[in-house]
């Protein structure tokens, strides 16, 4: 497994397509918390897939004003798809091209098979990573790491 | 390692007795097909084990991906508030190839229930803030899809066949 950036770390910019025609950049949610999922590929077959599950969460990643980015290396159209089939609420961010540039930026990226790892990140609203880790490739990290570390931040008024 | 983080209460649905050897916890969805396959397999523990081993269901619906999975849910929280928790929760995962509000109301005129007062109580979501309450443990325990189990308050990783559900109950002191 990769030894992905550790809290403490500068989050390092990006701006990524989220649609075919929109982009989003990390800079744009300064102010609040930003949680980044980097994950391998869209269409894993389970039903306790990590996104879905996310999906469910996500008001509980509201309560904390936090804004969840699902990113990995497939395409927007790929994306699109995807997320209309699971119904997802929070956006998909393909670091497609260069291919894994923001997943190599964290750290995240697998060079020997082309994908993200499956890597968690929380930002703070100053964009300063305060929580990373990094799940093995099969296993499905759960949301409680997460909401561990949105907790740990300080109280927003 | 995770741990389950909200202890066993009264507003849990319990099968078996606090001096059970070992406790086992699922969170599931009446939804999932793989908690319909894992249904089986814990009404066969029960029975092996007896006395030896208290059961609790708590609600983990993935209401996005399973469109009845809330309400199941929700109708099952009726029932118990009827104190008809475990047959609700045993016919729904009997006909879970074919969830519907319609079954719904079928199954709670089967148990004597009112249909119209489950309808009511749908609507007005009554049960919801308890099904989410069991959800959210569920996330804060690290529970990431469905079923997962606890065993005497540790998450069970890996494959949840019989033999593997009741090697690992074992060797917890059930």
């Amino acid at each position: 497994m990769a030894a992905i950036l550790t809290p403490g770390t500068l989050a390092p910019e990006f701006s990524l397509s989220v649609t075919p025609d929109q982009k989003l950049a990390l800079r744009e949610l300064r102010g609040n918390p930003v949680i980044l999922a980097f994950y391998p590929a869209d269409w894993s077959p389970v039903c306790g897939d990590q996104m879905a599950l996310y999906n469910e969460v996500l008001p509980e990643f509201q309560k904390f004003h936090a804004e969840l980015l699902g990113i990995s290396v497939d395409g927007v159209w790929c994306h699109e798809a995807f997320a209309q089939n699971r119904k997802l609420r929070f956006p998909l961010l393909s670091d497609f091209e260069p291919k894994g540039a923001v997943a190599r930026a964290y750290k995240a990226y697998r060079e020997e098979d082309g994908i993200c790892e499956r890597a968690l990140f929380v930002v703070d609203k100053d964009g300063v990573i305060t929580w990373s880790y990094c799940s093995p490739i099969a296993v499905n990290p759960g949301a409680d790491g997460i909401l561990d570390a949105l907790e740990r931040l300080p109280k927003q008024e | 390692m995770s741990t389950l983080k909200v202890p066993i209460g009264p507003e849990d649905h319990v099968q078996g007795g606090d001096d059970a050897d070992c406790t086992l916890v699922e969170y599931g969805d009446y939804e999932c097909p793989h908690c319909g396959y894992a249904y089986p397999i814990v009404k066969r523990l029960q029975r092996h084990l007896g006395k030896r081993l208290r059961f609790v269901f708590r609600n983990f619906p993935l209401s996005q991906m399973h469109p009845h999975a809330e309400a199941a849910a929700e109708t099952a929280d009726f029932a118990a508030a009827k104190g008809k928790f475990w047959e609700m929760h045993d016919l729904l995962f009997e006909n879970q190839s074919r969830l519907s509000l319609a079954l719904f109301e079928k199954l709670a005129q089967q148990l004597g229930l009112s249909s119209a007062e489950l309808l009511e109580a749908l609507n007005r979501k009554v049960y919801e803030a308890r099904v989410r309450a069991d959800f959210t443990g569920g996330v804060r325990s690290g529970v990431n899809g469905t079923p997962t189990f606890f065993i005497n308050g540790q998450r069970h990783n890996g494959p949840f066949e019989y033999e593997d559900l009741l090697a690992a109950i074992e060797s917890a002191g059930g």
